[in-house]
C-alpha cells in the first residue's frame, strides 16, 4: 500500500487529505501547528471569547467547513500537529516533534507549506512594535491581541484593508493604511480582478468601511522611516510630493506574500523566476506535479490565497491518486483545474494592483537595515558588489555580506535583497540567482531525541 | 435584530466620540501601560503561574509565551550585533526574532510555543545575557 504524506494543514493540505480519505487511503498530515486552518483560517486558542463571525465576516463559512471537515476526517488520517518537518532526502521526512527527531517514509509527498508575508524594509523595521502584517492578523486570531493601541498599516497588499477592517472592527485605533501602488495601476488591473467579483467587491467594501470611519487611506506612498528609539512612535511617508507623518506605537508591514518553497527544493522541484510575482517558484504542471512522487499545492506553489488553496489541493490530490493507478473522475478533475486557472488569473491581477515596488527596494538608502537576522545593512551589500571581483550570483553576495545567512535563511530579506544586487550590478532581477534553502529549513535543537 | 441596533449605534457613538469613549464603554479591556500587545478581547482560560526575568505576570492557559509576555513588556530579546531592542516581527514561527529562554536554559520561539503554569521565561533583556553552552 502507497504511504501518501501531505505538509502542512491549512485550507491546500486539509482538501487535499480529506480527497485522499474519500478514495479509502489513509494519508500522513504533518503540521508545524498546534491546530489546522494554517495561517488565514487560524482558530482562537482555547479560552480565547473571540468573535470569529464577526472576525471573518463573508469568509466565516469556508472557515467553518474547513474546520468542520477536520473533524470528520480526523479519525481517518494520521495526523502529527506540532511536528516540523526539517528535511527531505530521498523519500524520507525528516521530523522533529516535542524534542524528538524521527523520520516518515513516502512513496508520494504532497507539500501545502503555504507562505509567508514579503516586506521590503525601511529605516525602523527592526523596531518593537513593527510586525509582519499576516502576524498583525494571526495575533489577533489566535491570542486575540491587537499589535498595538494605535496601529498603521503599511506595504503594497490587498490583505492591507482586510487586516485594518478586522482591526478597526474589533475596537482598535487604526491610524492610517497606507498603500505603496498608486490608485491608477489597481484601476488598471480591473480585467484580471473580475475573475473574481465577490473577492473584489469584499475588497471595495473593506476599503470603504474604513473611509467612513474615519481612517486615513492613502495609495500611492512613498515610505521614508518608521520613527522611534526603542519602540515605534510614528510612521514618516511622502505622499502627493509632501512629507507627512502619522504617530503610531505599531505598524503592520506586508507587500504581498512568498511561498513557503525550502521543502519542495530539498524534495527536487525544480523553480523558474515568476515576472508578475517577482520571486522565484517551483516549476508545476497544471495538475500539481513538481516531480516523480511530488505535488505542490495551495500558497506553497504560487501565491493564490485560500480560495485557490483549496482548489489546488484537491486537484493535486485527485492527481496522486490517480498516478498511482487509483479510479478517478475526469471530470472533478477537469472542474477544479478551470476553477484554479480562473482564481491564478484574479492573482496575477492582485499582483499588479498591489505592485510589489521593486524599485523602492533596490533604492533603499545604505543606513537601511536589511538582514534582520545577521543586522547587515544595504550599504554593505552594495560595498561588496563595488569590490574588485565582487560577487554577483546572489549566494555568493550572502557568503560575503552574511545577508540572508541568518536563523530565517533569508526568509525576510531576499526580496529585497535580490532588487538591491540586480540594480547595483545592472542585470534584470531573473539574472542574479536564487538564495538555495538548506536543511534543516527552520533552526532545530542539536540535543533532539532520536526516534527509532 | 435588538442586539445589531445595539451595536450599530455603540460604533456609531465611539466613531464620534473617539478612542476614550470606547475603552471606558469596556469594548476593549483595560491593558496594563507597559506591553506592546493589547487584549482585542477578555480571556476565559484559567489564569496560571508564569515569571518573565524573575517577576510574576498576569498570564492565562492557551497564551503563547510571545503574547504573555509582550502584554506586559515592550520587547523579548537583544540584537546580538547592535544591542538593539527586539519584540519579534512574522509571528509565525518563520523569522527567527522572537527567542526567548524558558525553564532549565530551553531556547524557545515565543510565539509559537504555549506558556505553562509555573513557567520561568528569560528575555534578552533581563541584563543577565543568554547562558552558556
Amino acid at each position: 500500500l502507497a504511504s501518501l504524506v501531505v505538509v502542512g494543514a491549512g485550507p491546500a493540505g486539509l482538501r487535499a487529505a480529506a480527497a485522499v480519505v474519500a478514495a479509502g487511503l489513509r494519508p500522513v498530515l504533518v503540521d508545524e501547528g498546534r491546530q489546522v486552518g494554517g495561517q488565514g483560517y487560524r482558530a482562537p486558542s482555547p479560552g480565547l471569547a473571540l468573535d470569529m463571525r464577526a472576525l471573518m465576516g463573508s469568509e466565516v463559512g469556508k472557515y467553518q467547513r474547513i474546520h468542520a471537515l477536520f473533524a470528520r476526517i480526523r479519525d481517518q488520517i494520521d495526523y502529527r500537529p506540532e511536528t516540523l518537518v526539517w528535511a527531505v532526502q530521498e523519500g524520507v521526512l525528516h521530523v522533529a516533534s516535542d524534542g524528538r527527531t524521527g523520520t516518515i517514509p513516502y512513496d508520494a509527498l504532497l507539500l501545502a507549506t503555504g507562505a509567508r508575508d514579503r516586506v521590503v524594509p525601511l529605516p525602523g523595521w527592526t523596531l518593537p512594535g513593527v510586525f509582519s502584517l499576516g502576524g498583525a492578523q494571526v495575533v489577533l486570531k489566535d491570542q486575540g491581541c491587537f499589535i498595538g493601541r494605535r496601529v498603521v498599516f503599511l506595504g503594497s497588499s490587498p490583505l492591507l484593508a482586510l487586516v485594518a477592517r478586522q482591526y478597526h472592527q474589533l475596537g482598535a485605533d487604526v491610524a492610517a493604511v497606507l498603500d505603496t501602488t498608486p490608485l491608477a495601476a489597481k484601476l488598471s488591473a480591473w480585467r484580471d480582478l473580475l475573475a473574481s467579483p465577490r473577492t473584489l467587491a469584499r475588497g471595495l467594501a473593506d476599503r470603504a468601511r474604513l473611509g467612513g470611519a474615519g481612517a486615513m487611506m492613502l495609495d500611492g506612498v512613498r515610505p521614508l522611516a518608521i520613527g522611534g528609539t526603542d519602540r515605534v512612535e510614528s510612521v514618516r511617508f511622502i505622499h502627493g510630493g509632501a512629507e507627512k507623518a502619522v504617530s503610531c506605537d505599531a505598524v503592520g508591514l506586508g507587500y504581498g506574500l512568498a511561498s513557503e518553497t525550502q521543502l519542495a527544493e530539498l524534495a527536487g522541484a525544480r523553480f523558474h523566476f515568476d515576472p508578475v510575482f517577482r520571486q522565484w517558484l517551483p516549476q508545476i504542471d497544471r495538475d500539481g506535479r513538481a516531480g516523480p512522487g511530488l505535488y505542490l499545492a495551495g500558497d506553497g506553489a504560487a501565491i493564490g490565497g485560500a480560495d485557490t488553496a483549496e482548489a489546488s489541493g484537491a486537484l493535486a490530490a485527485l492527481t496522486v491518486l490517480a498516478d498511482l493507478g487509483r479510479a478517478c473522475p475526469e471530470r472533478d478533475r477537469a472542474r477544479l483545474r478551470r476553477q484554479v486557472e480562473r482564481l491564478r488569473r484574479f492573482q496575477s491581477g492582485l499582483a499588479r494592483a498591489f505592485a510589489w515596488p521593486a524599485g523602492q527596494a533596490a533604492a533603499l538608502s545604505d543606513d537601511t537595515l536589511v538582514c534582520r537576522c545577521e543586522a547587515v545593512m544595504a550599504g554593505e551589500i552594495r560595498a561588496a558588489l563595488a569590490a574588485p571581483l565582487g560577487p554577483r550570483e546572489i549566494n555568493r553576495v550572502k557568503a560575503i555580506t552574511r545577508c540572508g545567512m541568518g536563523r530565517c535563511q533569508g526568509r525576510f530579506c531576499a526580496p529585497a535583497l535580490q532588487e538591491i544586487v540586480a540594480a547595483a550590478t545592472g542585470r534584470p532581477v531573473a539574472e542574479v540567482g536564487r538564495l538555495r534553502g538548506q536543511a534543516p529549513v527552520k533552526p532545530v535543537p542539536l540535543d533532539l531525541g532520536v526516534d527509532a | 435584530v435588538p442586539g445589531t441596533l445595539a451595536r450599530v449605534l455603540d460604533r456609531l457613538r465611539w466613531a464620534r466620540e473617539g478612542d476614550g469613549r470606547r475603552r471606558s464603554a469596556g469594548r476593549v479591556p483595560a491593558a496594563l501601560p507597559t506591553g506592546q500587545l493589547v487584549p482585542a478581547v477578555p480571556r476565559d482560560g484559567g489564569a496560571i503561574d508564569l515569571s518573565v526575568d524573575g517577576v510574576l505576570v498576569e498570564a492565562f492557559a492557551g497564551e503563547s509565551v510571545l503574547a504573555a509576555v509582550l502584554r506586559h513588556r515592550r520587547a523579548l530579546r537583544r540584537c546580538e550585533f547592535d544591542g538593539a531592542p527586539r519584540a519579534g516581527f512574522c509571528l509565525m514561527g518563520a523569522c527567527q526574532d522572537c527567542w526567548v529562554w524558558v525553564g532549565d536554559d530551553r531556547r524557545v520561539r515565543a510565539c509559537t510555543t504555549l506558556a505553562t503554569d509555573g513557567m520561568a521565561v528569560r528575555t534578552g533583556l533581563s541584563g543577565e545575557g543568554p547562558p552558556i553552552g
